[in-house]
C-alpha cells in the first residue's frame, strides 16, 4: 500500500514513457496521458486525495509533528532579528498566494500566468481601504479576499472556454494588463496613479508586548494557517476530488455528474481570493503598493513558485514560497554583475534535480524509505 | 599670588586646554562607522526591466575601491554594500531593512528608482537613517522640514521640464506643442514641469500628447499621431532606446519642429548617433554633467581623469553611458562629505555636512553648475544649462539657468 | 484638448495632410511593426510545431543571436557573411539547448519544462547584459536606406525587405514540412513519438532539429527586427507579448496563420492607440480583444480544431 498520494502520482508523470504529446487544447500539468485515476482514487486504503489512510499511531505521530512545527514557528520572531521576522512574512505571504495558484493550477489543471493581477487587487482593495476610507487593516484582508473572490469567478466565466496555451495567454493578458490599469490617469484618484498608496504599519492591538514587525508576523501567520486548513479541508472533500477529475479526465467526470463549468469557475474564484488575501497580507506588511510592484514578473514568479515546491501539494506551496523569497537574495548575493543569470542557472539546477517539485522529490524519498523499512520488517517477521 | 597657586593655576588651565581639543577631537560613532571603515549601503535594480541603470552601482563600487586603494577617507576605508532590488518596490523595502538593520550601515546611498525610495522613505526617515543623493528627479526628495534624512543630488525633471517650457515661451510664444513621454513617474514628472512652466497656456500650446509603454516595441505610431497634429515643437520625454527612435522617426517622416530632448537622453555618443547625427541636428536639451561622448570635452581635465579612472577601475563600462559620468560625480560628492565629516560619523551628522556645502563642484559637471545645499535647501544641483546640438557638439544656448533665475 | 495623441482640429494645416493620410500612416506603420511581430511569432510556431512546446526563451535567444551577428559585423565581417555565419551558429546553439537543457527534463511535466525555458530566458537576458552592457546598438540593415514610394507614401525600404524576408521564410518552412521527408519526420516526431519510433525515426535528433531551425528562424527574425528597434538586451521583451498573441490568434500550429496574426495585432494595436482607447492601456485592450477572438474561436483563426477522444 503506497504512503504516496494518488493525485500528486498523476502530476509527476515520471513514470513511463510520453504517450502522447499535448496538443494545445489539453492539460498543460501532465504528460502522462493515463493516470492512476480510477486505482488511485477508488482504491482501497486510500481517501480522497489519495493519501493512505494512516494507522492511529501514526496520525498520533503526525499530530505531535505538526504541534511541534507550529511551536518553532511562533517561536521564531523572538529568535531572529526583525528583519528576518519581515522576510518570514513574506514567506507567510507567498505561500498564502502559490496554494491560491496552486488549487487552480496544480489541483484542476488550469494554467494561470496572470495571478499577479489578482494579488495586485488584493493589495490596491487593502491599500485603498486603509488610506482612502480609514478601515482598520485586519478588516481589509477579508475585504480583499471576497473583492477577489468575485474577480476571479467572473474571469473564470469566459474562461471556461479556452484550455491549455489558450488559457495561458488570456491570464497572461490579464497580467500584463494589471499594472497599465493601475496607471490609468482616469483611475488615479483611487490608485494613486504611479506614485502608489502609502500605508501606515498596524501596531499591536491590547497593548501586546510585541513590537510591530512581531504582531504583524503572527497576524499573518494565523490567517496563513486558517487558509491553509481551509484549502485542506476543501481538497481532500468532494470539491477536491471534482477538481483533480475535472483536470484529469473532463468529460468522464461530466459524464458523471459533476458540473464542469461551475467547479472550473468556483476553482479560479477561491484561487483569486487566495491570491487576494495574499496581495492584501503583503501589501501591509511593505507598507506601500505601486503599479511597478505588480508586473507580469510577478506572476512568473508565482508560477516558478508552485512548480518548484511541488504541483498539486499543499505543502508544495511553503517550499515555493521559501524559494522566490530567498533565491533572488542568494543569487545576488553569488554574483552582481548578472544575478538573473545565477537565478535562472538555480531555476534549471532544481528541475533538474527535482521535476516535480520539492514536495514531489521528498514523497519520492518517504516512498524510498519507506519501502527499505517495509521490506527490513518484512524480512524481520518472515 | 604665591607660585604654588601659579603653578596649580597653570596645571589647571593647561588640563582644560589638553582637555578640550580631545573632547572636540573625540571619535563618534554610528552603526556603521569604526576606526577602520565605513559602510555605505546601496540599492540598485541589477536585474529586471530598469537593468540598464546597474552601471551607475558599478561605477559607484568601482570609485569607492579607487578611494581605498588610495588609503580611504580619513584613514577608514569605505566598504560598499550595494544590493539588488530589480526595481521592485516590496524588494526595495526588504533589501533597505537588511543594510539598515542587518548590515547595520552608516548611511543608504544613492537607492535608485522613485517607486522603490517612495517604498522606504517613512522608514528611513523613521529610521533616522540618512537616505543620501537619492538616484531619481523626483521634486519630493527636496522636503528637509518633513523628510529631514532624505536627499537627492540630481536636478529633479520638473524644473527641467519647466525650463524648456519657459524658453519656449520666450523664443517661439506661438508655439504648438506636442510631446511624447514614457508613462512612468519620470515621464509624468517632466510633462508636469513643462505644463506647469506654460502656466495658463498650457492648455492652448499643447496640442498632442501620447505616451508609451517600456514594453512598446517602437514609438512609431505615436510620432505619426503627434505629427498629424499639426504641432511645430515637440518634446522628446523619453528613456535612450525610445528616445533615438523618436529622433529618427521625426526626421524620416519628413517632420520639422523644434525639437526638446530631455536630458536622460542626451548623451551624443548612446543616443544621437544611433539615431543619426544628422537627424539629431538641432535637438535643444539641458545638461548639468559634461557629456563625455562630447567632441567639446576631448581634452578636458575632468573628463580625461574620469576616463583614467574607468580604464583602470571599471574597464567593463561603457564609456558612452552617461550614468557611469553620473555616478562617478555623486561618489565624489559623497567622499566630500565624508571628509567634511572627520572623526564624527555619526547620521546626524552626515545629513549636517551634506546640507552645508557651498558652491562645491566636481569636474565633471558643466563649468559653472555649483553644488549648494542648507538646512532648508536639499536639491545639490539645481543650475543646467540649455545647449543646442549642431549636428557634432553641444553649444551652449545662453547662461547656466536655476529654475528661480530663469526669467 | 486632445489627451490621447488623437488627431486635433488642426490636420487640415498639419503636416500629415488629411484625416485619411492619418490614418493610412497608422496603418502602415501598424503593417510595419507587424511584420515584427509575425517573424517572432512563426519561430514560436516553428518550436511548437517541432516539440510541442512553447519556447518563452525564443524571444531572449533571437536576441543573443543577433548579438553574436552585431560581434561579427562589428569584427569587420561584410553583413551577408555574417548573417549566414549567425544562422549556422543560431542553428547549433538550439541544437546544443535541446541536447544540453531540454533532453534531462524531456520526461518532467509540462510545466517544470515551461519553468525550465523562464530559466534560460532569464540566463540568456542576463548574460547579454553582461557581455554587451545596455548601451544601445546600431545594427546594420542589407536594404537600401533610400525611402520607396509607393503611390502617396513613403516606406521604409528595411520594412519592406523584412516582411519580404519573413514571407521567404514562411514558404521554405511550407514546403519544407509539406513536401521534404525531413519536415514529415519532423511533425511525426513532435505529434507522435512512439509511433515515429516505432517506424525508424530518431526522435531525439528530429527535436534537436526542430530547436536548431527555431532557433535559425528566431535569429533572422532578430537581425530583421534590431535595425529598427536597436540592439539591447530588452529588445525582445515588448515584441514577446505581441508575437505570442500573434501567435495563438492565428492558430498556434499555422505559420500562415503566425504571420497573419502579426500583421493583425500590429495594424489592430495601432489603430486602438490612435483612434479608440489612446495609448496607455492599448496593449491591454488588444490582448481582450484577442481573447474575445479566441473564446469565439479557441484554436485560433487559422489553427486546426482537436477533437479529444473520451
Amino acid at each position: 500500500m503506497s504512503r504516496e498520494s494518488g493525485l500528486e502520482n498523476s502530476a509527476k508523470g515520471a513514470d513511463g514513457p510520453l504517450c502522447k504529446s499535448p496538443h494545445p487544447g489539453e492539460k498543460l500539468w501532465s504528460r502522462n496521458r493515463r493516470p492512476k485515476f480510477f486505482r488511485d482514487y477508488f482504491g482501497a486504503g486510500s481517501n480522497a486525495v489519495g493519501e493512505a489512510v494512516a494507522a492511529p499511531s501514526s496520525r498520533l505521530r503526525r499530530a505531535a509533528g505538526v504541534a511541534l512545527l507550529l511551536a518553532a514557528v511562533c517561536a521564531l520572531p523572538f529568535l531572529v532579528s526583525n528583519y528576518r521576522t519581515f522576510q518570514l512574512t513574506l514567506v507567510l505571504v507567498y505561500a498564502i498566494a502559490l496554494l491560491g495558484l496552486n488549487i487552480l493550477t496544480g489541483y484542476n489543471g488550469q494554467i494561470s500566468l496572470g495571478h499577479g493581477a489578482f494579488y495586485a487587487i488584493g493589495a490596491y482593495v487593502a491599500a485603498i481601504l486603509m488610506d482612502k476610507f480609514g478601515v482598520p487593516y485586519w478588516l481589509t484582508v477579508p475585504a480583499a479576499g471576497a473583492t477577489c473572490l468575485a474577480a476571479g469567478f467572473l474571469f473564470g466565466l469566459p474562461a471556461l472556454r479556452l484550455e491549455g496555451l489558450y488559457l495561458a495567454l488570456a491570464t497572461f493578458a490579464l497580467g500584463v494588463s494589471m499594472p497599465q490599469l493601475l496607471k490609468y490617469k482616469h483611475l488615479e484618484g483611487w490608485t494613486g496613479g504611479v506614485q502608489g498608496i502609502v500605508i501606515t504599519k498596524p501596531d499591536p492591538p491590547f497593548g501586546l508586548p510585541l513590537d510591530q514587525d512581531q504582531w504583524l508576523y503572527f497576524f499573518t501567520l494565523a490567517v496563513a494557517i486558517l487558509m491553509f486548513l481551509l484549502g485542506w479541508n476543501l481538497l481532500r472533500g468532494r470539491v477536491g476530488r471534482a477538481l483533480v477529475a475535472i483536470r484529469d479526465q473532463p468529460i468522464a467526470a461530466e459524464a458523471m455528474g459533476v458540473n464542469n463549468a461551475l467547479y472550473k469557475s468556483l476553482a479560479f474564484g477561491v484561487s483569486a481570493m487566495y491570491t487576494g488575501v495574499a496581495g492584501a497580507l503583503g501589501a501591509i506588511a511593505v507598507q506601500f503598493v505601486a503599479p511597478d510592484s505588480f508586473s507580469i514578473f510577478l506572476s512568473i514568479t508565482l508560477l516558478v513558485g508552485i512548480v518548484i515546491g511541488g504541483l498539486a501539494s499543499i505543502s508544495g506551496a511553503l517550499y515555493g514560497a521559501v524559494f522566490i523569497q530567498f533565491v533572488p537574495n542568494i543569487a545576488d548575493q553569488i554574483s552582481k554583475a548578472a544575478p538573473w543569470a545565477i537565478y535562472g542557472a538555480f531555476l534549471l539546477g532544481f528541475m533538474y534535480l527535482m521535476p516535480t517539485g520539492v514536495a514531489g522529490a521528498i514523497r519520492m524519498l518517504r516512498a524510498r524509505i519507506g519501502r527499505r523499512t517495509n521490506a527490513h520488517r518484512g524480512s524481520r517477521t518472515t | 599670588m604665591s607660585t604654588k597657586h601659579l603653578l596649580v593655576s597653570a596645571i589647571v588651565v593647561m588640563g582644560i586646554a589638553a582637555a578640550m581639543p580631545s573632547a572636540m577631537a573625540q571619535k563618534k560613532y554610528d552603526p556603521g562607522a569604526s576606526d577602520t571603515e565605513i559602510k555605505i549601503g546601496n540599492i540598485m535594480p541589477y536585474s529586471g526591466p530598469a537593468s540598464a541603470y546597474g552601471t551607475i552601482g558599478k561605477t559607484e563600487a568601482a570609485y569607492f575601491r579607487k578611494i581605498n586603494d588610495a588609503g580611504g577617507v580619513n584613514g577608514r576605508k569605505i566598504n560598499f554594500i550595494s544590493v539588488d532590488d530589480g526595481y521592485s518596490p516590496p524588494k526595495a523595502v526588504e533589501m533597505a531593512r537588511r543594510l539598515v538593520e542587518q548590515d547595520q550601515v552608516l548611511l543608504v546611498f544613492q537607492s535608485l528608482g522613485t517607486p522603490s525610495n517612495t517604498a522606504i522613505h517613512k522608514y528611513m526617515n523613521a529610521k533616522k537613517v540618512p537616505q543620501l543623493f537619492v538616484a531619481t528627479g523626483a521634486t519630493k526628495w527636496n522636503d528637509a522640514k518633513n523628510f529631514p534624512w532624505t536627499m537627492g543630488w540630481q536636478p529633479n525633471y520638473h524644473t527641467e521640464g519647466w525650463i524648456y517650457a519657459r524658453h519656449v515661451l520666450r523664443t517661439k510664444p506661438d508655439a504648438k506643442i506636442a510631446l511624447l513621454y514614457q508613462n512612468d513617474d519620470y515621464g509624468k514628472d517632466l510633462l508636469k514641469g513643462v505644463e506647469d512652466g506654460l502656466g495658463g497656456k498650457a492648455k492652448t500650446m499643447i496640442v498632442a500628447k501620447a505616451s508609451y509603454e517600456t514594453s512598446d516595441p517602437t514609438v512609431d505610431s505615436q510620432i505619426v499621431q503627434l505629427q498629424g497634429s499639426g504641432a511645430n515643437v515637440f518634446f522628446n520625454i523619453a528613456t535612450p532606446k525610445f528616445a533615438a527612435m523618436a529622433i529618427r522617426k521625426v526626421y524620416d517622416i519628413g517632420w520639422k519642429p523644434v525639437h526638446y530632448l530631455n536630458n536622460v537622453s542626451a548623451s551624443i555618443g548612446a543616443v544621437l548617433k544611433p539615431a543619426g547625427l544628422e537627424k539629431a541636428a538641432g535637438v535643444i536639451t539641458t545638461q548639468y554633467l559634461k557629456d563625455a561622448s562630447d567632441a567639446r570635452w576631448k581634452n578636458d581635465k575632468g573628463v580625461n581623469d574620469w576616463r583614467t579612472f574607468m580604464a583602470k577601475y571599471y574597464p567593463d563600462g561603457d564609456l558612452k553611458d552617461s550614468g557611469n559620468v553620473y555616478g562617478y560625480g555623486v561618489a565624489q560628492t559623497l567622499v566630500q562629505i565624508l571628509k567634511q565629516c572627520g572623526d564624527n560619523l555619526t547620521r546626524a551628522n552626515v545629513m549636517k555636512q551634506a546640507a552645508s556645502l557651498k558652491d562645491w563642484r566636481t569636474e565633471v559637471l558643466l563649468p559653472g553648475i555649483k553644488i549648494n545645499t542648507s538646512a532648508t535647501d536639499f536639491a545639490p544641483i539645481e543650475a543646467e544649462q540649455l545647449v543646442r546640438f549642431d549636428g557634432k557638439e553641444y553649444v551652449p544656448l545662453g547662461e547656466v539657468i536655476t529654475k528661480s533665475g530663469a526669467d | 484638448m486632445p489627451e490621447r495623441g488623437t488627431l486635433s482640429g488642426s490636420w487640415a494645416f498639419g503636416l500629415g495632410g488629411s484625416p485619411m493620410d492619418a490614418f493610412l500612416n497608422q496603418v502602415f506603420a501598424g503593417l510595419a511593426t507587424g511584420g515584427i511581430y509575425a517573424s517572432v511569432a512563426l519561430a514560436l510556431v516553428m518550436i511548437y510545431q517541432a516539440t510541442h512546446l512553447v519556447n518563452f526563451a525564443q524571444g531572449e535567444m533571437a536576441m543573443f543571436s543577433t548579438y553574436l551577428a552585431w560581434t561579427l559585423i562589428d569584427a569587420g565581417m561584410p553583413y551577408w557573411p555574417a548573417f549566414f555565419l549567425t544562422l549556422v551558429l543560431a542553428f547549433m546553439l538550439g541544437v546544443l539547448i535541446e541536447r544540453i537543457v531540454v533532453r534531462p527534463v524531456e520526461r518532467a511535466p509540462v510545466l517544470s519544462v515551461v519553468v525550465v525555458f523562464i530559466g534560460l530566458l532569464v540566463i540568456f537576458n542576463s548574460l547579454a547584459g553582461w557581455i554587451y552592457t545596455y548601451t544601445i546598438k546600431v545594427f546594420p540593415s542589407p536594404f537600401p536606406k533610400e525611402p520607396v514610394r509607393l503611390g502617396a507614401h513613403f516606406f521604409s525600404a528595411h520594412e519592406l525587405g523584412a516582411v519580404g524576408v519573413t514571407l521567404v521564410v514562411l514558404v521554405l518552412l511550407y514546403v519544407f514540412f509539406r513536401y521534404t521527408p525531413l519536415g514529415l519526420a519532423l511533425r511525426a516526431a513532435a505529434q507522435n513519438p512512439e509511433s515515429s519510433r516505432l517506424v525508424g525515426i530518431r526522435v531525439g535528433w528530429m527535436l534537436a532539429l526542430g530547436w536548431g531551425l527555431a532557433a535559425a528562424i528566431g535569429a533572422v527574425a532578430g537581425m530583421m527586427v534590431a535595425p529598427t528597434v536597436y540592439l539591447d538586451p530588452n529588445m525582445m521583451a515588448g515584441i514577446l507579448i505581441y508575437a505570442f498573441a500573434a501567435a495563438l490568434v492565428g492558430g498556434i500550429d499555422s505559420p500562415g496563420g503566425a504571420v497573419l496574426g502579426g500583421f493583425l495585432v500590429g495594424v489592430l494595436e495601432n489603430l486602438l492607440g490612435a483612434y479608440v482607447i489612446g495609448n496607455e492601456l492599448k496593449l491591454s485592450v488588444a490582448l481582450v480583444l484577442i481573447v474575445g477572438v479566441l473564446i469565439v474561436r479557441p484554436s485560433g483563426l487559422f489553427g486546426r480544431v482537436h477533437v479529444t477522444r473520451v
